[in-house]
């Protein structure tokens, strides 16, 4: 089991696409039903996953390393660490969750649908456990293709744009990254003497700076557009806005993590020095994405559209806390990655519920919900204080970790960034209250019925992880610790430029050092090589 | 009972719980559970407090590690000092009197039960709060007291004014509390602890830098003046009159507001640590005190004259908590700390007390407006006395628990000449305002008849606890007497305990400003010896400008929010058009490139293969007719070749050209059948033997 578990959580929504091609397409309750079931028994062997992490070892763990095609030193390379693990589960559910959401809303192409949605799956979770270049890149093609579907397909009006602007800015990004796969492969060639693409025999190989810069450009505008950060942003709403529920929440919740686990995953750990010569700009970008995304979120008209804008100013939260490139920024990075999955996942699920009943989003045509929703209206509360990062729910821990990171590394960027934490409350809450109170002034609104059993079922585990994340977020913190620390010394491997007073990775890595969680690997030499 | 002194904010806790998931169909239920866990919160509170005393004021902590978060770890304790000890016991105290309160007041409802579970939660909060034995925690429960606030005021959120009001007390207040975020991080990084008793060691022994203890000092004021509604974030205190009055009595009144002034007095190591941003909050608290007074005097809402008169009183508060910091840093002594903190609590009482009394006389005539009031002393036997002893109380007049903690207050401006005026000013205008209120409400003649006539005492559950209120409102300040040893003061105190005399002077000058602010009141609006338009009249800009409460919100409107949503907008467009510009416009450019390349395709590089073929064809075709082995062909050519032979000669000579033309085009019209008939027969047969010697080829 040890060594089958990744492969089997990878592909078994991939078994489930198999069954499904052999349903007929009109029978569209088995078709659900096979879709569901197999999503959920993915979210219970994710489960056992977490279950056999070891939350105390470091370094990727129940790996399988298998020879593919070995003339090109292409491996069947799988594992994970911390990072990757709460990852998955988070997909896992969330994947869940949108296979249940979708019960009704979809009606054409009932079939396909759940096909694109299982394959979906299959792809987000296989880049989550890759640890082979050439995989990464297969699995992260591999998303793009049903996504392409699901907002093509089942997305609103303007859904060919939509679908089409999505593609093209991924497929831009992505060739760059293959251009730099390729390249990090002959330059491996040249140094070891045999072709490689596996991320940790890579990570041994030093990389001068000059090709670092290009190199991390490349994968960096890939990871960037993903995101997305500023300015490379702009497919998002049109690709959020057209989606159906379900492609919005996948997009939101873990499409966009694919980006800054990039980062995390290859571009910091294998550039370091690049990494410090790209890191004042990104943070500006990140800078401006908070900002940016707050203000256009506020004069949004359309509910999807400004939770859509809100995930830009939230995930360039992620990237701030990722590039303050301490221990607590990037804890509060990976952490704030899982929060936004789960609240803007249910943020898309709950503008989803209210479009299916009115068959709009526009905020002016709600009003006075609370009144005839009662429970749709607490649940949007919740989530509503969870996204504004409200302590004791989950917002609250991943904003305060990553800006006391950014803080600690440097005080302005903190203090504007807390900034975009008035402007969240003042676009979320303003929202809330143009939907949920006040009157009800629409004649349609009168007779709306509260969530059925059906969408209870998807909004109760969400609140539950809002609140439990936000009071007791120890086990996702101490299973992201390792894999955090293992990140910031590859950074802490810098040579070409001197590491600055206030971006003291090195001191926290060391600080960061307790006796029961003994940091492999840096030793004496390391120490001596850093100064 | 001071180790379990958790169980006094857990138990509202478990309160709001069990009454959100079980009780919430069954009214009276929840309201008499959430009130014997409040009286159960209220009687441990008063044994902490007593064992509390017991020690001598020794401070009990207790706390564990909740999260490790390697090198952050964010401890929950609690810190039993007497300043918490007696906070848990206001705080309890106005708890359950509103929670009584509210039975009758909040009585029809539809959603009564839902009121009573979020006071409990607002209660936990604000236990927790006080509790707190560091600034991590206190920033969390800062933060949750800040959402119950948020719920409460928009209690009744079908009103679009409540709505409003909700909304704009959570933004303004999270804009301080922001300010308090960035305090908590310069916390974390300069000191590496959020223990109270950790920082403050760091601060004394002087390890942290002036500096930084000043911008410490400063921004964990900003969480202050957002919750205690200084100024310039005071806007929200008056509009958050839109939730119910008891809440308003509770959280915009007795505790949360005075949540500031708690924090202020926590945290004075820090400020003792910084003479510059304890000057900062003296100089605050004066301008909000000053200022919100100033308006209290001409409003006409009974529940915003309250406000505002909790504005100002929250700011004479954090003077003396800035003068007593001020002083402290210069080395002087100074009854400031005792002073605001003392006044915090019987504020607290009368406070509660007026708006509850409000609240009573607005259940009685439906209506917030002081003008449509008069003569309602006779109608309310009960709310009005109460009103008028807490009015006396804050007016500062003599022995009323106000006096007391006033005179402490101007006692600490006493050594800087310009806060003691305003100090005195302020004095004078809070027993006018209070004043115009009572004698506007109670007595005169109805303005309102009809609503009069409906006026009627309330029930029994609303008057209870303001007898209760009253009596505290009486006696609270006494155990702050100057004659008693074992006063407030030697109780509650900040580095050494200070020992208060009477200063007989100050307390004859405040008691004359109040007495004096209560006689004007009285010649204006009882006597109306002095007319109040006339008055209004005479000073009609100042007037209009007090009205307006010196449009801080149209201000804000037009300088802070109506930019940022321009600005936004313009972010949106710069999306629309720059950014998207640039990627339809690459796009765009990509779809022309490929039309052109097209065109390019059919018309140049096909146009010049097939171009290149036509002309070989043609130039071919005409090569055939040169020979094709017919006489004919060739006599015709040589006939051809003499005419325009000829031609070219006759151009020579005009005349002969004249003879020549019609001979040519005859002969030109004959050539050109005979070409066509000869093209026609050629033309066939030839096409096929060309292609079979392509073939060859």
């Amino acid at each position: 089991m040890e060594d089958t578990i990744l492969t089997l959580i990878t592909f078994f929504p991939t078994i489930g696409v198999l069954l499904l091609l052999m349903v007929p397409k009109e029978r569209h309750d088995s078709i659900k039903a096979v879709a569901l079931i197999i999503s959920f028994v993915t979210m219970l062997l994710s489960f056992m996953l977490w279950s056999m992490f070891d939350p105390m070892a470091n370094g990727m763990q129940l790996e399988v390393n298998l020879p593919w095609i070995v003339s090109f030193g292409i491996h069947y390379h799988m594992g994970i660490d911390g990072i990757s693990l709460v990852l998955i589960v988070m997909t896992t559910i969330l994947s869940v969750l949108s296979i249940l959401s979708s019960w009704r809303s979809i009606t054409k192409g009932v079939k396909g649908f759940f096909i694109s949605m299982l394959l979906l799956e299959t792809g987000m979770l296989g880049v989550f456990c890759a640890l082979d270049l050439f995989m990464f890149y297969v699995f992260w093609e591999v998303m793009l293709v049903p996504m392409y579907f699901l907002i093509g397909v089942w997305g609103g009006p303007r859904r060919i744009y939509a679908a089409i602007k999505f593609v093209l800015f991924t497929m831009f990004g992505s060739l760059l990254m293959l251009v730099a796969i390729l390249y990090i492969l002959f330059q491996y060639q040249a140094f070891s003497g045999e072709y490689s693409f596996d991320m940790i025999k890579l990570l041994s190989m030093p990389i001068p700076y000059r090709e670092q810069l290009w190199l991390f450009g490349a994968f960096a505008l890939a990871f960037a557009i993903k995101v997305p950060l500023w300015p490379f942003h702009t497919w998002l709403p049109d690709a959020h806005v057209e989606a159906p529920t379900a492609g919005s929440v996948i997009l939101a919740g873990v499409l966009l993590k694919m980006g800054t686990y990039g980062f995390l995953r290859i571009c910091l750990p294998m550039f370091p020095d690049a990494t410090m010569t790209y890191l004042p700009y990104i943070c500006v970008l990140s800078l401006i994405a908070i900002i940016y995304g707050a203000l256009v979120a506020m004069v949004q008209k359309d509910v999807k559209s400004l939770v859509a804008f809100s995930s830009v100013s939230h995930m360039g939260f992620v990237m701030l806390g990722i590039f303050a490139l301490n221990f607590q920024g990037l804890q509060g990075a990976v952490l704030q990655m899982i929060n936004h999955g789960i609240s803007t996942g249910a943020l898309f699920l709950l503008v989803g519920m209210i479009y299916e009943r009115r068959h709009t989003r526009m905020i002016s045509e709600f009003g006075g919900l609370a009144k005839v929703m009662p429970f749709f209206a607490a649940v949007f509360m919740i989530i509503t204080l969870s996204s504004i990062g409200l302590p004791l729910t989950n917002g609250f821990v991943g904003e305060f970790l990553i800006l006391l990171g950014v803080f600690k590394a440097n005080s302005l960027y903190g203090i504007i960034a807390t900034s975009g934490v008035i402007l969240s409350a003042c676009y979320m809450l303003w929202m809330y209250q143009r939907v949920i109170f006040g009157k009800v002034t629409k004649p349609e609104n009168e007779k709306l019925n509260d969530l059925s059993w059906r969408e209870k079922l998807i909004m109760v585990p969400l609140v539950l992880l809002v609140f439990g994340i936000g009071i007791y977020p120890q086990p996702l913190l101490e299973r992201i610790e390792p894999a955090v620390k293992q990140v910031l010394q590859h950074v802490s491997r810098a040579q070409t430029v001197r590491l600055d007073e206030r971006y003291q990775i090195q001191k926290v890595v060391h600080q960061s050092e307790n006796p029961t969680r003994a940091m492999s690997g840096l030793t004496q030499g390391d120490e001596a090589c850093l100064r | 009972m001071t180790e379990h002194s958790y169980l006094i904010a857990l138990l509202p806790l478990l309160s709001f719980l069990i009454i959100v998931f079980f009780l919430r169909w069954k009214e009276m239920l929840s309201a008499v559970f959430s009130i014997m866990i409040i009286l159960a919160s209220w009687v441990m509170s008063i044994i902490v407090l007593i064992e509390t005393l017991a020690r001598h004021g020794e401070p009990y902590e207790a706390y564990y590690k909740f999260i490790d978060l390697g090198s952050f770890v964010p401890e929950i304790g609690i810190l039993i000092d007497p300043l918490a000890a007696v906070m848990l016991l206001v705080v309890t105290t106005v708890g359950a009197s509103v929670e009584i309160y509210s039975v009758g007041y909040m009585h029809g409802d539809p959603r009564f039960s839902r009121f009573f579970a979020y006071l409990s939660l607002f209660l936990f909060s604000m236990l927790g709060l006080v509790l707190a034995n560091n600034f991590f925690m206190i920033f969390i429960f800062w933060e949750l007291v800040g959402l119950t606030s948020y719920l409460l005021i928009g209690f009744w959120f079908e009103k679009v004014s409540a709505a409003d009001a909700c909304k704009k007390a959570f933004i303004t207040t999270r804009i301080g509390d922001l300010g308090f975020l960035v305090g908590l991080f310069l916390i974390a990084v300069y000191a590496g602890t959020f223990n109270y008793g950790g920082v403050f060691d760091q601060i004394s022994a002087g390890v942290i830098p002036a500096g930084i203890v000043t911008l410490i000092a400063i921004f964990v004021f900003c969480g202050a003046v957002g919750k205690s509604a200084q100024f310039p974030l005071h806007v929200w205190l008056p509009d958050a009159m839109e939730g119910p009055t008891p809440v308003s009595a509770l959280i915009h009144a007795a505790t949360m507001v005075a949540a500031g002034v708690y924090l202020v007095a926590r945290a004075m190591t820090v400020f003792v640590g910084s003479a510059e941003a304890s000057l900062v909050v003296a100089i605050i608290g004066l301008i909000t005190s000053f200022m919100a007074a100033s308006i209290a005097l001409v409003q006409n809402d009974i529940k915003r004259v309250l406000a505002y008169s909790t504005v100002s009183q929250l700011g004479y508060m954090m003077m003396a908590l800035g003068l007593y910091g001020y002083d402290s840093a210069m080395g002087l002594h100074s009854p400031g700390f005792y002073a605001g903190t003392f006044h915090l609590m019987t504020h607290a009482f009368f406070k509660g007390l007026l708006f509850l009394a409000a609240g009573s006389i607005i259940h009685a005539i439906r209506t917030n407006n002081i003008q449509e009031m008069g003569g309602l002393f006779s109608k309310l036997k009960l709310t009005a006395p109460a009103f008028i002893i807490a009015s006396l109380s804050i007016a500062g007049i003599f022995p009323l628990s106000g006096f007391w903690s006033k005179d402490e207050i101007v006692a600490t401006a006493s050594h800087h000449p310009v806060f003691l005026v305003f100090t005195l000013l302020i004095a004078f205008m809070t027993a006018f305002y209070m004043f115009r209120l009572c004698f506007l409400t109670f007595f005169g003649e109805p303005r309102d008849k009809e609503k009069y006539e409906h006026a009627h005492e309330s029930p029994k559950s609303m008057t209870y606890p303001l007898v209760f209120l009253a009596f505290l409102a009486i006696f609270a300040g006494w155990v702050g007497l100057p004659w008693l040893q074992n006063g407030f003061a030697s109780f509650v105190y900040h580095g050494e305990p200070y020992h208060p005399h009477a200063n007989w002077w100050l307390m004859i000058i405040s008691t004359i400003m109040a007495v004096s602010g209560i006689g004007l009141a009285y010649l204006m609006y009882y006597k109306k010896s002095i007319s109040a338009d006339r008055v209004a009249e005479k000073f009609k800009p100042l007037y209009t400008l007090l009205y307006n409460k010196y449009y801080f919100d149209e201000l804000y409107d037009a300088v802070l929010i109506r930019p940022v949503m321009a600005f936004g907008r313009l972010m949106w467009r710069f999306d629309a058009v720059v950014i998207d510009g640039l990627v339809n416009g690459t796009a765009w450019a990509t779809v022309f490139w490929a039309d052109m390349k097209q065109w390019f395709d059919k018309w140049i590089v096909d146009g010049a293969v097939n171009g290149s073929g036509w002309i070989v064809r043609q130039s071919g075709n005409i090569g055939r007719f040169l020979q094709t082995g017919r006489v004919q062909s060739y006599t015709f050519f040589a006939l051809l070749l003499v005419v325009l032979v000829s031609l070219f000669k006759l151009e020579v000579g005009p005349q002969e050209r004249e003879v020549g033309w019609p001979v040519l085009t005859i002969l030109l019209a004959v050539g050109i059948i005979f070409l066509a008939i000869l093209s026609r027969t050629i033309g066939r047969q030839p096409a096929g033997q060309e292609t079979k010697q392509e073939e060859h080829v």
